[in-house]
C-alpha cells in the first residue's frame, strides 16, 4: 500500500515540474494549471489514505475543514472582479504562510508534550517553518490592504523606518532561539507574535506600487515555509513543491524588478516612498495644462492613420475596456491602425494589463511592449493615455531627482498629439508629478473615463 | 551530535532541495510578461502543499485533543482556501486568453 502512496506522491511532483514548465509558456499554460492542480489532487489523496498505524485519523475534521475551504476559496476565484486579481493572490498566498505558521506551532507544542525538547535540526526546521510563515502571513495581510487601498503608505510608514524593521528582524531571530533554548507556550507564542510584527513591518515602507514585486517575494517565502514543512514528515512532494515554488518565485521577482530598472534591495528599502515628493524645485511651476473637448478628440482620431493606446489601472476602474474595443473597432473600420503600449508593470501587477484588455477580446498581436512600441509612437498621430500615469512620466529619463528614475517608460511624448484622458489633476500611484502633462504636444481630457470615451465614440460616428 | 543525525536522516531530502532550487530557476527563467501574473498565482497555488503536511498531523491528533484539531482545521481551511481559490483564478485569467486566440 504504501508503495502506491509514494507512487501517487511521485506522479503529483512531477505534474507540479509539468505545470510549471507549461504555465511559462501561452501556448500550453492553461493545460499546465490544470495538470498542477491534477498533481496537488493526487497529493491531497495520497495524504488521506496513506497508511498510519493506530490513529484516530479525525475524517469528519478534515473533511469539514477542506470542503469549507474549497468552498471558500472556489467562490471568492470567481466572484473577484478581474482589477481586484492582485488583492486576492496576495490574500490567497498569505493563506499559504498563515497555514505553515499553524502548523509549525501546533509540531512545536506537541514537541512540548512529548519529550524534553532538544535543539537539533528537527526543533530548528519547525521554528524556521514558524518564523517564515508568519512573516509571509502578515505582510502578505498588509500587502492586501496596500492594493485594496484601505491602508495607504503615509498610515503605516514609521519615522526611521528601517531602522525599526532591522531590530525588528533581530528580535524575531532572538525570540524564535529564545523559543528553541526555553520552549513553552509562552515563548513559541512570543516568537509567532513578534514575527507577525516583523512581516507586517517589513512591507510598510514599501510603496504601494511595488506591491506586486512584494507579493511575488513573499509568494517564494510561502514556498519556502512549505518545503521546510515538508523536512518535519519527511514528505517529498512538500519539499518539491515548496521549492519550486520559492526559486520560481525569487525569479519572477527579479525579473519585475528589472522590468522597473530598480534593484531588489531598493524596493524594499522603499525607493518610491522615500523620495515621494520628486524633484524639489517643480519645472512645472508657473505652466499650465491644454485642455481638449471630446469634439475635438473625435477629429483627431478620426483623421489620424496611426493610433497608439496607452492604458493604465484608471482605465479598469473605470470599467472602461469594453469601451476601447469599441473604439478600436470604430477606427479600424477606417483603415486607422491602432496599437497598445503595455508597459510591464501596468496595472497593479505584471501581465496585469493583458489580462484585462483579453477579456474584452483585444487582439493578441496588438498589445506592444515598451521598445516596440516606443518606434510606432514616433509614427503616431494621436497618443491616447487613458488612466495612466507613472509609466508615461518623462521624468525617468530627465529627471534624476524623481524616484522613477531609470525605469524604461512609453515615451507617448514623441506622437505628433497626446491626449491624456485623466480623472483630475492628482499625482498617479507613485505619487509624483507628471511633466508630460505640461508639454506643448499634450492635451488634457478630463472626466471618468467611461463617460469620456462614450462621448468621443459618438462623436466619431457622428463624424461619418 | 544531534545535527549529524539529522542530516544523515535526511540527506537525499537534502539532495532534492537543492535540485529542485535549479529546476525552479530552469522553468522560469524565459516568460513572457503576459503571463506573470498567472504564472505567480498558478505558483501561489502550488504553496498550498503545506495543507498535505496538516493532514498528516491532523490524522495522529488525539481524537478529544479539541484545541490542536481545532488549531489544525483552521490551518486546512487556509491552505485549501489557497490551493482551490489559486487553481481557480488561475484558470479564469488563462481562459481569457484563450478564447481569442482561436
Amino acid at each position: 500500500m504504501e508503495a502506491y502512496i509514494q507512487l501517487a506522491y511521485l506522479i503529483g511532483a512531477i505534474a507540479f515540474i509539468l505545470g510549471l514548465r507549461g504555465l511559462s509558456d501561452p501556448r500550453t499554460a492553461r493545460r499546465g494549471n490544470l495538470t498542477a492542480a491534477f498533481g496537488m489532487t493526487l497529493a491531497i489523496i495520497a495524504s488521506l489514505i496513506y497508511p498510519m498505524e493506530s490513529v484516530p485519523n479525525n475524517y469528519l475534521w478534515i473533511g469539514g475543514a477542506l470542503f469549507i475551504g474549497a468552498f471558500i476559496g472556489w467562490i471568492s476565484a470567481q466572484r473577484v472582479q478581474m482589477t481586484a486579481m492582485p488583492q486576492l493572490v496576495s490574500i490567497f498566498n498569505g493563506l499559504g504562510g498563515g497555514s505553515a505558521m499553524l502548523l509549525a506551532i501546533l509540531e512545536f507544542l506537541k514537541l512540548l508534550d512529548q519529550e524534553e525538547v532538544v535543539l537539533n535540526g528537527y526543533s530548528l526546521t519547525i521554528a524556521f517553518t514558524l518564523g517564515v510563515g508568519a512573516i509571509s502571513f502578515s505582510g502578505s495581510l498588509l500587502a492586501y490592504f496596500k492594493l485594496a487601498g484601505t491602508i495607504r503608505d503615509k498610515h503605516v510608514l514609521l519615522p526611521g523606518h528601517q531602522w525599526i524593521n532591522l531590530i525588528l528582524l533581530l528580535a524575531t531571530l532572538g525570540t524564535l532561539g529564545y523559543a528553541l533554548w526555553v520552549p513553552s507556550t509562552l515563548t513559541i507564542l512570543l516568537a509567532a507574535g513578534v514575527s507577525l510584527i516583523y512581516g507586517w513591518s517589513f512591507v510598510a515602507p514599501i510603496g504601494g506600487a511595488d506591491m506586486p514585486v512584494v507579493i511575488s517575494l513573499l509568494n517564494s517565502v510561502t514556498g519556502l515555509s512549505a518545503a521546510t514543512a515538508g523536512f518535519l514528515y519527511d514528505n517529498q512532494i512538500m519539499i518539491l513543491g515548496g521549492i519550486l515554488v520559492g526559486a520560481s518565485g525569487i525569479i519572477l521577482t527579479l525579473l519585475m524588478v528589472r522590468a522597473m530598472n530598480r534593484s531588489l534591495s531598493n524596493v524594499i528599502v522603499g525607493g518610491f516612498s522615500a523620495s515621494a515628493k520628486g524633484s524639489t524645485n517643480d519645472p512645472n511651476a508657473g505652466k499650465s495644462v491644454q485642455e481638449a473637448s471630446s469634439a475635438d478628440v473625435g477629429i483627431l482620431l478620426n483623421y489620424a492613420s496611426k493610433v497608439v493606446i496607452v492604458p493604465g489601472y484608471g482605465l479598469a476602474v473605470a470599467r472602461a475596456q469594453g469601451l476601447i474595443k469599441e473604439l478600436e473597432e470604430l477606427l479600424m473600420k477606417q483603415d486607422i491602425e491602432v496599437y497598445y503600449g503595455i508597459h510591464p508593470v501596468a496595472g497593479r501587477m505584471p501581465g496585469h494589463m493583458n489580462v484585462l484588455l483579453a477579456e474584452v477580446d483585444i487582439d493578441y498581436d496588438r498589445l506592444l511592449g515598451v521598445d516596440k512600441c516606443n518606434n510606432e509612437i514616433k509614427e503616431a498621430d494621436v497618443v491616447l493615455v487613458i488612466g495612466a500615469n507613472d509609466v508615461v512620466n518623462p521624468a525617468a529619463l530627465e529627471d534624476p531627482a524623481s524616484s522613477i528614475y531609470g525605469m524604461p517608460i512609453l515615451q507617448a511624448w514623441n506622437g505628433k498629439n497626446v491626449i491624456v484622458f485623466k480623472r483630475s489633476m492628482n499625482t498617479g500611484y507613485a505619487g509624483i508629478q507628471n511633466p508630460l502633462f505640461f508639454k506643448d504636444n499634450t492635451k488634457m481630457h478630463f472626466g471618468d473615463a467611461s463617460k469620456t470615451l462614450k462621448d468621443i465614440i459618438t462623436e466619431i460616428e457622428n463624424l461619418n | 551530535m544531534e545535527w549529524t543525525q539529522f542530516i544523515n536522516e535526511n540527506m537525499l531530502s537534502i539532495y532534492l532541495l537543492v535540485f529542485a532550487v535549479f529546476l525552479g530557476f530552469e522553468l522560469i527563467s524565459k516568460v513572457p510578461s503576459v503571463l506573470h501574473t498567472p504564472l505567480m498565482s498558478g505558483a501561489n497555488a502550488i504553496s498550498g502543499i503545506v495543507l498535505v503536511g496538516s493532514i498528516l498531523f491532523i490524522r495522529s491528533t488525539e481524537a478529544d485533543h479539541y484545541l490542536a484539531l481545532s488549531i489544525a482545521a483552521i490551518a486546512i481551511i487556509m491552505a485549501m482556501i489557497n490551493i482551490v481559490g489559486g487553481f481557480a483564478v488561475t484558470h479564469r485569467m488563462l481562459s481569457m486568453f484563450k478564447k481569442k486566440q482561436k
